[in-house]
């Protein structure tokens, strides 16, 4: 398990985190005009609505770009796989590739979330669809 | 609006660019200034506006101390990184045409790399946006700029290899640049290849731009205080900045398209319209590159070739000094040493000028592009 840095919720995104912490991934949606946005933020900015509320996500995407991250956080850390993962429901998120070589990774190939407890913090991460 | 009647740039000064500067971020701050105050035949007293970066870190009062401006009137700064190289043109030709300040010191001064790193991996959440980004490992600037740019090699077909005839061409032009860290140490393409990756499989130790210590400084003021320049006043014909709607500095995911850069084809599209002036008149390009693919970005955002063709138009010898459009005859970022962009504006001014160490032949309009920012130079 390679450490990671944390991340700090605040008021605009702690619902994310706590959605994580329990395997789920929510995503923001504008109470009014019921828009996606990630990350989040406070104000719709398609119709200023401050009213939102939370969806779960379906969990798949694709891959829309990836690099190999070396030394990931500590000098001696494993590199990781970085993906921006365009999800189903239309928005990016930023996050890892898991249980898949770098070397079989390529753009726009179907993945999966997954979450991974790195000694005490849980992120989702991706998989590919049907292993791979 | 973009455009400028009566604004020039009149003075430019600058420290050696080094790697341990040996004195504080302060005195490289003084010297830089001092110089540029020199340079436009002008004496501290003449000055009455600052901007800088609000990165930077020189206080304008103790700034304002040591070179004995008795009243200052005006002041900002600009906010991110390197787009302000050419932004602090812009706020200080805003000021004088508005008539709030006469003549406005720009400066930018750092130990970058005997001091604070910005290369080096940020270990702790500073920001709460860095949630997105920092858990995941995307703790560099070259991370979060390569995970876009890989969209774009994959598009396009563009590989490290193409990136790396950027570099090539960079040195070669800092080998021939007394100011320039790599002067007289040009590469290859083997060594470009040979060099270690920083992020596999986009961008390799050479595609970056160095860590410098320095200082650099301008001076903008009216035109028609020309005639007591000790140089020929260089004209700012237009300065620009460009933001987007789900836009980031150093994530910038979001837009629908990663393989263009939204952002410097909106601030291309102002300088031209303010200019009247298109890709085809411009003499020399000033392009600000943190790491090679930056570059090629940028010119197909302003037009130089079309989308995907930068690794062809460079590969073809156009951005050498003897091509269609020389890029960075003083060794950019890579070559010539990383003062945020500030020594490409001072290039700039040099090659309008007539004096520059790879002087390109009659220049009449320079372009300076710093991906969200960009001036449009030329003779008075």
């Amino acid at each position: 398990m390679p450490p990671v840095i944390p991340p700090v919720p605040d008021a605009d995104d702690r619902f994310f985190w706590d959605g994580v912490a329990h395997h789920k991934l929510l995503l923001q949606a504008c109470a009014d005009c019921g828009r996606l946005r990630h990350p989040p933020g406070p104000m719709c900015r398609h119709c200023n609505s401050l009213r939102w509320s939370t969806q779960e996500a379906a969990g798949r995407g694709h891959v829309y770009t990836w690099l190999v991250s070396q030394h990931p956080t500590q000098q001696d850390a494993a590199p990781r796989i970085v993906a921006l993962v365009e999800l189903e429901e239309g928005v990016r998120i930023v996050s890892n590739l898991v249980d898949v070589d770098a070397a079989h990774v390529v753009n726009d190939m179907t993945v999966e979330v997954t979450f991974v407890d790195y000694e005490g913090t849980v992120l989702p991460q991706f998989r590919p669809v049907g292993g791979s | 609006m973009a455009g400028f009647d009566d604004v020039i740039i009149a003075g430019i000064g600058h420290t050696e660019y080094s790697k341990d500067s040996g004195r504080s971020e302060m005195q490289l701050a003084c010297e830089a200034a001092l110089a540029a105050i020199d340079d436009a035949g002008l004496a501290p007293a003449a000055v009455d506006g600052m901007v800088t970066f609000t990165l930077d870190p020189n206080d304008e009062l103790t700034l304002m101390r040591n070179l004995g401006i008795p009243e200052l009137r005006y002041w900002s700064r600009t906010p991110h990184g390197g787009p302000g190289s050419n932004t602090m043109v812009q706020h200080a030709a805003a000021a004088v045409t508005a008539g709030v300040a006469d003549a406005v010191l720009l400066y930018r001064a750092f130990n970058e790399r005997s001091g604070r790193r910005f290369g080096q991996p940020n270990q702790r959440q500073s920001m709460p946006g860095l949630n997105w980004y920092l858990p995941f490992g995307v703790d560099t600037p070259a991370k979060s700029y390569a995970l876009a740019f890989q969209r774009y090699m994959y598009e396009f077909g563009v590989t490290n290899e193409d990136f790396g005839r950027y570099s090539v061409v960079a040195r070669k032009h800092a080998a021939t640049n007394p100011n320039a860290w790599f002067y007289e140490r040009p590469i290859t393409l083997a060594d470009h290849q040979a060099s270690r990756w920083i992020v596999e499989p986009i961008l390799r130790l050479l595609d970056m731009c160095q860590e410098s210590d320095g200082g650099a400084a301008l001076v903008v003021t009216r035109a028609d205080r020309a005639a007591d320049l000790r140089h020929p006043a260089v004209r700012v014909i237009a300065a620009a900045d460009g933001h987007l709607v789900d836009g980031s500095v150093m994530y910038n995911y979001y837009h629908r398209d990663l393989a263009e850069f939204s952002e410097a084809r909106f601030v291309a599209r102002q300088l031209w319209d303010a200019s009247g002036i298109g890709p085809a008149a411009v003499d020399v390009a000033m392009i600000y590159e943190n790491m090679s693919p930056i570059v090629f970005l940028q010119l197909e955002a302003y037009g130089f070739c079309g989308r995907g063709e930068a690794k062809d138009f460079i590969a073809g010898g156009n951005i050498e000094l003897d091509g269609v459009l020389p890029v960075n005859p003083h060794g950019g970022l890579l070559g010539e040493g990383y003062i945020h962009g500030v020594n490409n504006v001072i290039e700039g001014v040099r090659q309008v000028r007539g004096s520059a160490a790879n002087q390109v032949a009659n220049v009449e309009h320079a372009l300076v592009a710093a991906g969200r920012s960009g001036l449009v130079l030329g003779r008075l």
